[in-house]
């Protein structure tokens, strides 16, 4: 029997080895993917018993804090943010329940105060309680305040105002708003797809079609390629046919002989048009790229929160290529299937603003461990040499043009120039808007001052009768002053 | 053989050091001032184990000398772990220990010579079946998550399972001892697989049904498991015959599969664990919690006291069970994967100290209970650690020694007094020169 009695020891052992196999493959191998189950409400549970960092705003109003509920091991930590649906876009919420959202979850690391490895384990052995950092962000708060209560008269929308030579963000603000406070009794109410979708952040997620605010696309390309300067000259007919359906001009006005400051002064379909196709798809596609369209912006929000701009297949909800067919004479007035976010074309106009170079949107601005010792300090990053600064000064002198004389007059601010372009994109039984025949989406983009650029603007509003020029320039001139006077 | 025991006393100090450490750990976690209770702790439970020690000397004086510190150490781990998660049901572990200690004390006292068993075999084999009948009795049976597990005669509950185990064991290493001549003699091929003679085989069939019967009637998916698996490991050791074990395991899988697809309550078990994320709050939490927890652990845990066993601020489980069924998985939360694996090794050293007695033993019978007792002891530490690492499906048994449970402690220790016993007249044999078995060459 003794020969029996080894094998069936080997066969413990055997069986054995084979539980520290698993124990293995759950507590090492596959822990992280675990850590990422939505079952799994372990991670954020344990981050309820530490002290989550402060958001603040430029200005040091607190956004959100943390405070403590229970006693001893039953002590947690619950959000709080005192300001309610102000900042609720773009910092979103953190709770054990319904997961943490937009910056709260891109920040997470910094708030929870997890350095590294090594710092947490010496802290553990020196007994030091986790505890999160501060974070102070970009935002201003009374720009975000006027933007946002000047968005809920105006009708759903985005407004995202951004420091063009750092790329701060200033102001981000999206309407219809929501409580983050109120997250944890009313998710299911606030998450709905309806038309209000609350939690939606339309500044990094609303896409629309950004009509004649995407023409400053379409100049800067002409110019930086060489196609054509600001002396050239191009025919716009009022009507032209294009594709198989005209293409007209707002009461089909002729603009023969025009040049670029006319064209944008005047927002000439038929003039951009032309420019389009003789640019050819590459050359187009090739600036869309450079002024971050057909990528998701580089802002320190969750990736999936925050979509690209570009011409869309709107079937499959993908992006369109260069070398996909499309009607590029309306692409080049933000017809077509383009689709922009406000994020997207506040870029646009911060790049200008810049001399041509787009820099990374940021929200954050300092991390403050909990000594008050600042050990993070957001560095201003380039995302591309969109243009020249010639082409960028010549761009601002046709975009003054427009504030100044065109369709953008009510976003000018006394005493200081401000360069913009107005946008109408007509949306025609727009589903979103309960589908309405007449129904706009109006935008306004800019900037000012327009010789020593402090901000940088985008403004867009859904579902709107109204044209961008009555109803986004306004809010455009409110939030910029708001900034310039806070500087 | 005075120096076995001597290394016994030396194996303890450790032993009640590694309580003392553990206990400190907790409360220097729980308080912020760490007094002088873990020492006194460490000392009440060094005098219990000293006093078992000394009656060992006196009584086994050859005995295996590494069983009881081995045993004890679990025993120590099992209590930190569980004054841990409840003061209240540490205490109450605590007087289970104690009260083992007596049992095993008088089994010793009263089975020196464990042949009286053997005579008796038909009697504990169906006494232990009844008891096993009890949880199904009107009145003082108890329903537990499904399972008829429990007993409650009065103030006193226990779970008849832990005591049937030991039980069975006996019968069959007696019955194997009797007959596994027969069985291998007898045993006839047909069609190319060597089949057990019918006649002989009976009563062993009746252990299949037993534990087919305890699928259905007790719905105790671990215990039937457990008890089939040490039966198969016993009639493998008695005939050395592998085909007997394959055609058990295939009646064993064949009875569990009609079962899985007609008894509801195995069908949900085996469904919970091939897909537990189907209903990750209800039929699935506790699976899911146990690995999630395991995840949460790491190489190296996150500390004594560290882990999260309910959500914070509420009484909601987020370990369910954990201070029975899923007890594994809060040690690899709290003392990581290393942790784990030096539990593991523990068990590891008590089956081989635990086959070892079964080699050395000179006669059948103690051979086989030797045998069957290390077998079922390790086969349960199996099925409950395989359980809650999704090896197999969790069922409700306990990790011996380690999980809250007093029958389960109780049952164990009777268990090791068994053992020490055969292993003290193994190990007196072998020592005399002249011994009968010298001619096995084993070691003394």
């Amino acid at each position: 029997m003794n020969r029996q009695i080894v094998q069936l020891f080997a066969f413990v052992l055997a069986l054995f080895a084979v539980l520290i196999g698993f124990t293995s493959y759950w507590s090492v191998f596959d822990a992280e993917a675990l850590k990422e189950q939505d079952a799994n409400k372990r991670p954020l549970l344990e981050q309820q018993q530490i002290p989550r960092g402060r958001i603040l705003a430029a200005d040091g109003t607190l956004i959100a804090k943390s405070v403590a509920k229970g006693k001893g091991s039953s002590k947690r930590y619950v959000r709080r943010y005192p300001e309610g649906p102000l900042f609720g876009h773009p910092i979103g919420y953190s709770f054990v329940r319904y997961g943490d959202s937009e910056f709260e979850q891109f920040h997470n690391e910094e708030l929870v105060g997890e350095g590294s490895e090594f710092s947490s384990i010496a802290d553990e052995l020196l007994g030091h309680a986790q505890e999160g950092n501060d974070i102070v962000t970009n935002i201003d708060t009374e720009a975000q305040r006027l933007a946002q209560s000047e968005l809920e008269e105006a009708g759903y929308g985005a407004v995202v105002a951004l420091d063009p030579e750092t790329g701060a963000v200033e102001v981000m603000a999206s309407n219809a708003p929501y409580d983050p406070n109120r997250v944890p009794y009313e998710y299911s109410k606030l998450a709905n797809e309806g038309i209000e979708t609350p939690l939606l952040n339309r500044a990094t997620q609303g896409r629309y079609p950004p009509g004649s605010t995407f023409k400053v696309v379409t100049a800067a390309a002409g110019l930086d390629s060489g196609a054509i300067t600001p002396e050239t000259p191009i025919d716009a007919p009022g009507s032209l046919e294009v594709e198989g359906t005209p293409l007209e001009n707002d009461f089909g006005k002729d603009f023969f002989g025009a040049t670029l400051d006319t064209a944008l002064t005047n927002s000439v379909n038929t003039w951009f048009g032309q420019l389009g196709q003789q640019l050819g798809n590459d050359t187009l596609f090739e600036y869309m790229d450079r002024f971050g369209f057909n990528a998701k912006p580089a802002i320190d929000l969750p990736e999936e929160e925050v979509l690209p701009s570009g011409v869309y297949d709107i079937e499959n909800d993908e992006l369109l290529h260069a070398n996909d067919p499309v009607d590029l004479a309306r692409v080049a007035i933000g017809q077509e299937r383009l689709l922009a976010t406000p994020l997207q074309m506040a870029q646009v106009a911060a790049a200008v603003a810049n001399g041509g170079k787009l820099m990374k949107p940021q929200i954050w601005k300092r991390v403050i461990d909990p000594d008050g010792r600042t050990v993070d300090t957001m560095d201003p990053s380039v995302y591309s040499d969109a243009v020249s600064e010639e082409t960028a000064a010549e761009l601002t002198t046709a975009m003054e043009g427009v504030v100044n004389e065109g369709t953008g007059t009510n976003a000018a601010i006394s005493g200081v120039a401000v360069a913009g372009k107005t946008g109408t994109a007509e949306t025609p039984g727009n589903l979103a808007c309960g589908g309405g025949a007449e129904e706009n989406q109006a935008w306004f983009i800019g900037f000012a001052p327009a010789d020593d650029p402090q901000t940088a603007i985008a403004v867009s509003i859904e579902c709107t009768p109204e044209f961008g020029g009555d109803v986004a320039a306004p809010i455009f001139r409110d939030v910029a002053e708001a900034i310039l006077n806070g500087e | 053989m005075t120096s076995a025991r001597n290394r016994e006393l030396l194996a303890l100090v450790p032993v009640a050091a590694l309580l003392t450490a553990g206990f400190a750990a907790v409360f220097s976690q729980e308080n912020e001032q760490l007094g002088n209770l873990s020492l006194i702790y460490g000392a009440y439970f060094l005098a219990i184990c000293l006093a078992a020690h000394v009656y060992l000397r006196i009584r086994l004086p050859n005995a295996d000398p590494y069983l009881f510190p081995l045993m004890a150490t679990l025993t120590a781990f099992g209590l930190v772990m569980i004054y841990r998660i409840d003061e209240t049901l540490a205490r109450d572990q605590a007087n289970w220990f104690v009260l083992g200690l007596i049992l095993f004390a008088l089994t010793i006292q009263f089975l020196r010579d464990y042949e009286v068993l053997e005579r008796y075999r038909y009697t504990i084999a169906i006494a232990g079946l009844l008891l096993l009948l009890a949880p199904r009795v009107p009145g003082i049976g108890q329903q537990v998550n499904g399972a008829y597990l429990g007993v409650k005669i009065g103030p006193i509950a226990f779970q008849p399972a832990e005591f049937t185990k030991l039980a069975i064991i006996v019968f069959l290493a007696s019955y194997l001892r009797e007959h596994r001549e027969v069985l291998i003699v007898g045993a006839r091929r047909v069609l190319g697989v060597t089949l057990p003679p019918l006649k002989h085989f009976g009563p062993l069939l009746v252990v299949w049904g037993a534990s087919m019967f305890m699928l259905v009637f007790i719905r105790d998916l671990g215990s039937s498991l457990m008890f089939f698996a040490a039966f198969l490991a016993l009639l493998y050791v008695a005939t050395g015959r592998f085909s007997f074990v394959v055609i058990g395991m295939a009646m064993f899988l064949l009875g569990a599969w009609f079962f899985a697809s007609t008894v509801p309550h195995v069908h949900e078990r085996v469904e919970i664990w091939l897909h537990p994320y189907n209903e990750p709050e209800n039929a699935g939490y506790q699976i899911l919690q146990s690995i999630f927890a395991q995840a949460d652990g790491g190489l190296f845990g996150k500390g004594f006291g560290q882990a999260l066993i309910t959500v914070p601020g509420t009484d909601d489980a987020l370990l369910p069970a954990a201070q029975t069924d899923t007890i594994y998985s809060l040690i690899v939360n709290e003392v990581g994967l290393f942790g784990a694996v030096g539990v593991v090794l523990v068990y590891t050293m008590i089956a081989a100290r635990g086959f070892k007695i079964a080699l050395l033993a000179s006669d059948g019978f103690s051979k086989l209970l030797a045998t069957g007792l290390t077998a079922v002891f390790a086969i349960q530490a199996f099925v409950i650690i395989g359980g809650v690492t999704r090896v197999i499906p969790l069922t409700g048994v306990t990790l011996p020694l380690v999980s809250y449970g007093g029958s389960s402690i109780v049952a164990n220790f009777v268990l090791l007094a068994l053992l020490l016993l055969i292993s003290d007249r193994a190990r007196r044999e072998a020592a005399e020169p002249a011994g009968r078995m010298a001619a096995m060459g084993a070691p003394a």
